[in-house]
């Protein structure tokens, strides 16, 4: 009885310390990717099955409840704009001269065709307030040893149920990631290349995202210009600076 | 002596009313179902030719591999040249463009935002074009319960349940919100000119409408559709001359290696509404084998009781001297005027309630409300040359076997028992 005791209390010790080891890492990574402030110039690449476009957009973000982009290019979509305030978002279209709000399960919708949902661009709260996270093993990849996560949602409004994260062990930036839903059926894939040490953080600098329920290459997401912890003027982030 | 049965039969109706009365039930059910589910199905495939497949459907492969997700991306370009060589290898049809794609619908309330808004269904058709026949295809005039169809660019046609749902009415603006064939952002502003009943519940909760060339100037689909659907003449679908123009047409462009080179499909090739047309072939001939299965073996009950009370009868003739042969050649005759009886009383019910179904039908509409497949929502039956005879034949046929089946008994019978069966 009591080699059973002390073999069950090894077994949980173990298991807590991989998850404060799991959490410990998740820090790091969003000391990493996350920052109070940041503006980021990219360009998207929609590959297609006819063609591929490139989208050049700026985008400006405080904290996790506040972002706002405006596409520069190509010509058809410049002067589109998108504002994010918690959890509403504001499309502004220069054509129309209209703005539409998006909400609830439309912010599912795919952005200009790309593998990139709403939701996605919208996301950029930290990964450790939304799962709970335990290593679950080591792979290398490009030569890159990482550590793999598993990362169960501790909150209802997460926008994926699961993700399976692998960690650089070195740099601590997620080279690659799996993101499930409830059911378990993997929805998209990303792959982080190009990790760039920037204003003393490692950024990956080219990320492919790969919707799973499309055929294709997917859409990269190249960033071109980032500035960390900027100060960007209060009226950014407000529905007037949409017709600006 | 059919004269002299005939007789017979209208003398002793102890004889004859009761079988005569089960013939003709069995006909008429035979007649009235097989009508009304011929109809039901039929209207169903007529209803997706018109709305979704065609008779024949021209896309790119590509756009025919993911036909479901409405891929205008893969969508047929050049295809001035393609009506061209359609209307010239294809006369006995008429050739439209199609174009469906999806967005959001936005209704536009006071300072910036929305009074209603949902995931649209959008359905570009030639409503501009009146040698296109789309509008009346769609039967449009008549589903419309306000507002007129679209006259001019930029009016859209809404179902009426989306608008209740948006909260919009004739003559109010909508942003349409989705992706241009190149997979840009397309926005558009649209009018309400009227609202639409479809009969079909998927549809009048969440179509947008709009004309042709409105969707390839917001899709950036110029000289490009998804679809070209084919209409046979008189809007008669055929399937064996649909199966012929579709392999008349895939063979010149069998070794284009090109993703985007057109194919053609059938109404038949969609999987669901294959399996419908299989339905309407097999329903007669599935009818015509349960009623024959089961009237036979009524009548040979029918059959067997009769043959109990005419015990007495037989054994007197047999006794008489008369053959079991004829007697029972005499009884054939006798079920064969008997069911041709039955099976004319029953063809008469079962085709005027056929007729009176087909003109009037079944208003289901109410039970529709959650439906999202698309179905019409009057069922009705179809009268077919088929059904004057599909219960007929069937009837006298039973009506023969179950008397053939009954009376073989006779033959069983015993000479020298008769006079003691008979207590003389």
């Amino acid at each position: 009885m009591k080699h059973l005791i002390i073999l069950l209390l090894s077994v949980l010790s173990v298991k807590q310390i991989q998850a404060q080891h799991a959490i410990a890492i998740l820090n790091k990574v969003d000391a990493n990717i996350n920052s109070k402030t940041s503006i980021i110039k990219s360009d998207m690449i929609i590959y297609g099955r006819r063609n591929s476009r490139t989208i050049t957009s700026i985008g400006y973000a405080e904290g996790n409840s506040k972002s706002f982009s405006e596409y520069l290019a190509p010509e058809r979509e410049k002067g589109t704009k998108m504002l994010k305030l918690e959890n509403n978002l504001w499309i502004y279209s220069p054509s129309t001269d209209r703005t539409i709000q998006l909400s609830g399960h439309m912010l599912k919708q795919s952005v200009m065709g790309s593998d990139l949902s709403y939701e996605d661009m919208m996301e950029n709260r930290k990964l450790t307030e939304m799962y709970n996270a335990k290593v679950v093993g080591e792979e290398i990849i490009d030569g890159r040893k990482t550590w793999v996560l598993q990362l169960n949602a501790k909150v209802d409004d997460a926008s994926y149920d699961s993700r399976k994260v692998w960690v650089d062990t070195e740099r601590y930036v997620p080279l690659r990631e799996e993101l499930y839903a409830k059911s378990g059926q993997l929805l998209k894939k990303t792959e982080l290349k190009d990790v760039k040490k920037i204003d003393g953080r490692w950024y990956p600098t080219k990320i492919n995202y790969k919707d799973m329920l499309k055929d294709g290459k997917g859409t990269d997401f190249v960033v071109l210009e980032i500035k960390f912890n900027a100060e960007i003027p209060l009226y950014i982030f407000s529905k007037a600076s949409l017709k600006k | 002596m059919i004269k002299f049965i005939f007789k017979a039969i209208l003398r002793d109706k102890n004889r004859s009313l009761l079988p005569v009365i089960v013939v003709a039930l069995g006909v008429f059910l035979t007649i009235a179902l097989s009508g009304y589910l011929s109809g039901m199905l039929g209207d169903m495939v007529e209803q997706t030719a018109r709305f979704q497949t065609g008779h024949v459907k021209v896309m790119s492969k590509a756009y025919a591999d993911n036909v479901d997700q409405m891929p205008n991306d893969l969508a047929l370009l050049g295809i001035y040249e393609l009506h061209e060589e359609l209307n010239a290898d294809f006369p006995d049809y008429k050739w439209v463009n199609r174009i469906n794609f999806g967005g959001i619908i936005d209704a536009p309330g006071e300072n910036n935002t929305s009074k209603g808004q949902g995931p649209a269904m959008g359905m570009a058709i030639e409503l501009f074009s009146k040698s296109s026949g789309e509008v009346a295809r769609m039967n449009l005039e008549n589903s419309l319960l306000s507002g007129k169809i679209p006259e001019k660019s930029g009016e859209a046609l809404l179902g009426y349940e989306f608008a209740n749902k948006l909260g919009v009415k004739v003559g109010d603006e909508l942003t349409f919100m989705g992706s241009t064939m190149n997979g840009s952002m397309a926005f558009s502003v649209f009018k309400v000119s009227g609202t639409v009943r479809f009969g079909s519940s998927a549809m009048d909760k969440g179509t947008v409408l709009i004309d042709f060339t409105d969707a390839q100037q917001i899709l950036d689909m110029e000289d490009g559709t998804g679809e070209i659907l084919g209409f046979y003449k008189d809007e008669i679908f055929m399937q064996e001359h649909a199966v012929e123009t579709k392999v008349a047409f895939n063979a010149k462009y069998a070794i284009d290696t090109d993703e985007f080179a057109p194919i053609m499909k059938t109404l038949a090739d969609n999987s669901a509404m294959g399996m419908y047309l299989g339905l309407v072939d097999s329903v007669a001939g599935m009818f015509v084998f349960i009623f024959i299965l089961i009237m036979s073996i009524v009548l040979w009950n029918t059959g067997l009781i009769g043959g109990l009370r005419r015990y007495q009868e037989f054994g007197i003739r047999l006794a008489l001297g008369e053959e079991k042969g004829h007697i029972y050649k005499t009884m054939i005759y006798e079920a064969l005027l008997i069911g041709i009886i039955g099976s004319v009383v029953g063809t008469a019910l079962g085709v005027t309630v056929t007729l009176l179904m087909q003109t009037y039908g079944i208003d289901i509409s109410g039970m529709l409300k959650d439906a999202t497949m698309m179905m019409p929502s009057v069922l009705k039956s179809k009268f077919t040359p088929q059904l004057l005879y599909i219960g007929f034949i069937p009837g006298v046929i039973a009506m023969v076997i179950g008397n053939m089946l009954a009376g073989i008994g006779i033959y069983k019978r015993e000479t020298a028992t008769l006079f003691k069966e008979l207590e003389v």
